[in-house]
């Protein structure tokens, strides 16, 4: 089996692979990283989304192999020193999570949104979250959300 | 609005789902886990003349491979249906067997054939892919209105009826009609949805041979009930030998309260491996084939009304698909959480209403949010809102004219329910205004100088949930009581765990739940940790459905708090040398009445584990559980107002505006409630947008089994929602709480339906409401009449 070699987290991982396994199932069931999560097998509900070399990634639509060397960070490492990133504690101030299960891959997603546009308007949000699916909020919280954090993310 | 110290506090639950700390069914792994596949039938509807294993049996890593064959030798039971409905003939709906792994046909795209267990999920899947089905086509019939007449699903079932059944007086609703000044009818179809909460079904099965115990994880959202129907009916074994897990559950929407035939088939083949763990998590594929669905119905309605447009009389006549096969409570959705509720918020005198149950070809119905309720408001407001342009009056207006009214309650309707309480007008005069209904008229010849269509619509809702006193349901054919349970602790050192049969999937229960605690008691809401999912720590539940959490789950919890209040008070007048009559309660302290003699309940609860200085009366321990049976249901209600904008070249339908007033009783944290009225209104814009399952009508396939084929609601799929609440407590729950989680899904389908239908001018559109069927409607209305 070949072996695959990224940093995760700021840590980095070597593990030998089964060529088909996808960057998600690595994630999940190799380094025990159980909050990125699986929500179809279409890469379309985004519950998977990570962050690789810096920008959104659905994790289900790369073979582990792909993410060879890469940066790949993930909903744990979001937090520094016990402290929410702004997105996260938006999404918590506004309430834009029931079930949590879409959470994470939202919070990255949204993280990625607001480093590409640090101030989108409503329109811009809801768009750029195409590749998400909530099926709890109806996404008036969460893009209530990305914009309180966009705002605090300018300073 | 009165004051009711309701308080919008941040969840406590967030900061584990924030930072990728929940612990959902699929983050668990088992010692020495294998991991099982479903085989599932390609056909909609065949013989099976055999399964041959054999050539998955020598994959890499197989464990086993077993069929139906194998349960039946072990005699596993049939999946049941819990609710038996009486048809207008008196006897019981056709019942047929629903057995976990098919045994010799199957009968929907789908159903389970097989289940390969593998030591990784890949060779599982490997290994699936070579077992060998040898079946016989037969014909399949998938579409509701052709099911009395299609082949036929099952033997029990002549004409593929489950039941024929009726709710009304058929005599006085016949006069009512033959002494009309007008007769308003339409004719709906209520499509058929998939429930997809984001999380999709997952199960581990575990038995363990030393105790001959056995630990289900499974995404449930009610633990004890599946316990239960997994132990009495399916597998046969001893309830107090199992355990059911319901972890953090993402989403559940009613799909996750039945006991299917996954879990149970992990449960059973961990046994047969004599102990190894069994793992199965669904794909979204299997989540759209073999997920209970929702909905599914063809209806007829029409009302009589007089020349004033009061409504004399309705007649509604609907035939409802169930699947393949009974889930659990398939058979209340379309009887008694449907015909009962054809009232809506009017006072009809005379309403019949027939349902013809029937199987198909399709994946079975069930429960899905709202459950009947919605049913029952697309019809009652799409017929209500003809009625107002058949009759030319305003849709405000009509509504006002036939509304029950505050000093009527308790209103008796003519199809069962006792309503208790309600104050209609008040919700339609705030939702009114805070759309600005009078300048909609402005609006729309604003919206028609752009060469767009503009449309209001009205949905004026009343559901039944706090679901549901036990003896009602029991003589309406319910298998089980609807009561929960709670235990309330005091921990010595003064901190408070809750115990609740409600199980939360996203509704916030460790947070609304701790508040009301915490009030209670005159402590923070951090110091009370809500304890759910798990029949292991809680004594008994009956889960979450039926908006029942807090109206049903959250009474059984003041009514163990007011147990741990009546000890408390013998401790106290036991440290304070008073009497038991003089102590008095209130936030958190004893005292002794018109004195400063007093104890913190702190103090009492040390007292109560270390009890040196203790009524010799009283047993240690301050540790209370109480049952709850509701009184009756509770009735939230309420008016949501959609306006549309339609864009006749592109058949785009811009929701322009959308108010919702709703009456939930009391209201804890504000925040929460005004999120499941959000998502509420999501899942119903999607009905009537987006959401469609269909199913090819000569294949019998499943043609939306994706994501990329069904259409869910995305965040550019919707606009921000304007709620507001009026607040009449429920009178006869202790927390004074109605219910808030189906609101949304109940009430939006036929606001918006009406709205693109005002827009349109035409009410020939059926759900959803695509942009090709708005744009085919669009273009007919505006092309010049023929030549």
């Amino acid at each position: 089996m070949p072996t695959v070699t990224m940093t995760v987290n700021g840590q980095q991982v070597s593990r030998d692979v089964d060529p088909r396994t996808l960057l998600v199932d690595f994630i999940r069931n190799e380094l025990h990283l159980t909050g990125t999560h699986v929500g179809c097998d279409t890469s379309q509900c985004g519950a998977c989304v990570v962050h690789v070399d810096g920008t959104s990634q659905k994790a289900c639509t790369m073979l582990a192999m792909q993410a060879d060397g890469c940066e790949v960070a993930t909903i744990e490492g979001l937090a520094k020193n016990g402290e929410l990133h702004p997105m996260q504690a938006a999404f918590k101030e506004h309430h834009g999570l029931q079930c949590g299960f879409c959470t994470p891959g939202m919070v990255m997603s949204a993280v990625d949104l607001v480093q590409r546009n640090p101030d989108p308007d409503e329109h811009e949000v809801r768009e750029w979250l195409e590749g998400n699916i909530c099926r709890c909020t109806g996404y008036h919280n969460i893009v209530k959300a990305i914009q309180h954090a966009a705002k605090e993310m300018r300073g | 609005m009165p004051d009711t110290g309701a308080q919008r506090v941040l969840r406590k639950e967030d900061n584990r789902f924030l930072t990728g700390r929940g612990r959902y069914t699929d983050d668990f792994n088992r010692q020495g886990q294998a991991y099982g596949v479903f085989v599932r039938s390609e056909m909609a509807h065949a013989k099976i003349k055999s399964v041959d294993t054999s050539q998955a049996e020598q994959a890499p890593g197989v464990v086993a491979v077993f069929t139906g064959k194998d349960m039946e030798a072990d005699g596993v039971g049939s999946l049941p249906c819990g609710w038996t409905v009486t048809d207008r003939h008196g006897n019981p709906h056709k019942a047929p067997p629903h057995w976990p792994l098919a045994r010799d046909k199957v009968r929907y795209v789908g159903d389970q054939v097989a289940f390969v267990i593998a030591e990784t999920d890949a060779q599982a899947r490997d290994a699936a892919e070579l077992v060998a089905v040898d079946y016989e086509p037969l014909d399949a019939v998938v579409e509701t209105g052709k099911a009395l007449n299609g082949p036929q699903v099952h033997e029990e079932a002549p004409d593929n009826l489950c039941f024929d059944w009726e709710i009304g007086d058929k005599q006085a609703t016949d006069d009512a009609f033959a002494k009309a000044d007008h007769v308003s009818k339409v004719e709906l179809v209520n499509n058929r949805l998939v429930p997809n909460a984001i999380e999709p079904r997952a199960a581990i099965g575990e038995y363990d041979p030393g105790g001959d115990e056995y630990t289900l994880y499974s995404t449930s959202q009610n633990p004890h009930l599946l316990r239960l129907i997994l132990c009495a009916f399916v597998l046969n074994l001893p309830e107090h030998k199992v355990r059911v897990v319901a972890p953090d559950v993402g989403g559940g929407f009613g799909s996750k309260i039945y006991c299917y035939a996954e879990e149970t088939t992990c449960v059973w083949a961990s046994k047969k491996l004599d102990g190894r763990p069994v793992k199965w998590v669904a794909t979204r594929t299997e989540a759209f084939q073999a997920d209970a669905h929702g909905r599914d119905h063809i209806t007829t309605a029409e009302m009589a009304l007089d020349k004033d447009g009061k409504f004399l009389g309705m007649r509604v006549d609907t035939i409802a698909n169930l699947g393949a096969y009974l889930s659990n409570f398939s058979t209340a959705v379309p009887t008694y959480l449907y015909g009962t509720l054809l009232a809506g918020q009017y006072k009809t005198p005379a309403i019949h209403g027939n349902v013809k149950a029937v199987f198909t070809n399709t994946a079975p119905v069930d429960a899905y949010r709202g459950a009947g309720r919605p049913e029952a408001t697309y019809v009652v407001e799409r017929l209500v809102e003809r009625c107002a342009r058949d009759l030319n009056i305003d849709p405000a207006e009509i509504r006002r004219r036939n509304f029950v009214q505050p000093d009527e309650f308790p209103y008796q309707t003519p199809v069962a329910l006792t309503y208790d309480s309600g104050q209609y007008e008040l919700a339609l005069d705030e939702a009114l205004k805070m759309i600005d209904y009078r300048n909609f008229a402005q609006r729309r010849q604003e919206s028609e100088r752009r060469g767009k269509l503009r449309g209001i619509g009205f949905s004026a809702y009343i559901e039944a949930c706090g679901i549901a006193p036990s003896q009602v349901v029991g003589a309406l054919g319910a298998g089980v009581g609807l009561w929960e349970s709670a235990q309330v602790r005091f921990n010595a050192t003064g901190s408070i765990s809750v115990f609740t049969g409600s199980h939360s999937h996203g509704q916030g229960h460790e947070t609304t739940f701790a508040q009301m605690v915490a009030d209670k008691f005159g402590t923070d809401y951090n110091n009370v940790d809500i304890v759910h999912g798990d029949t292991g720590r809680i004594p008994m539940g009956m889960g979450t459905y039926g908006s029942r959490s807090l109206a049903v789950g959250g009474s059984a919890i003041l009514r163990a708090c007011d147990k741990v209040v009546e000890k408390g008070k013998k401790i106290a007048a036991h440290m304070l040398e008073a009497s038991v009559d003089d102590i008095e309660f209130d936030q958190g302290t004893f005292r002794v009445a018109g004195t400063d003699k007093q104890k913190s309940i702190g103090e009492i609860a040390f007292a109560a584990y270390v009890p040196h200085d203790f009524p010799q009366d009283v047993e240690p321990g301050l540790d209370e559980t109480a049952f709850y049976d509701p009184a009756n249901f509770t009735y939230p209600s309420g008016v949501h107002i959609a306006e549309v904008e339609i864009d006749p070249d592109t058949g785009e339908t811009q929701i322009a505006d959308w108010v919702a007033v709703d009456d939930f009783g009391r209201v804890i944290n504000p925040m929460i409630v005004e999120g499941q009225v959000h998502g509420g209104i999501a899942q119903g814009v999607g009905q009537a947008l987006l959401e469609n399952t269909v199913y090819d009508p000569d294949s019998g396939q499943l043609v939306t089994g994706s994501y990329q084929d069904y259409t869910m609601p995305r965040a550019d799929d919707l606009p921000s929602f304007r709620v507001g609440m009026t607040e009449t407590p429920c009178p006869h729950n202790p927390v004074g709480a109605k219910g808030c989680g189906e609101a949304g899904a109940i009430a939006a389908p036929a606001a918006l339906m009406n709205a693109i239908t005002d827009a349109l001018g035409t009410e020939d559109i059926q759900m959803p409401a695509t942009r090709e069927k708005v744009w085919r409607v669009a273009q007919q209305r505006l092309a010049p009449a023929a030549e």
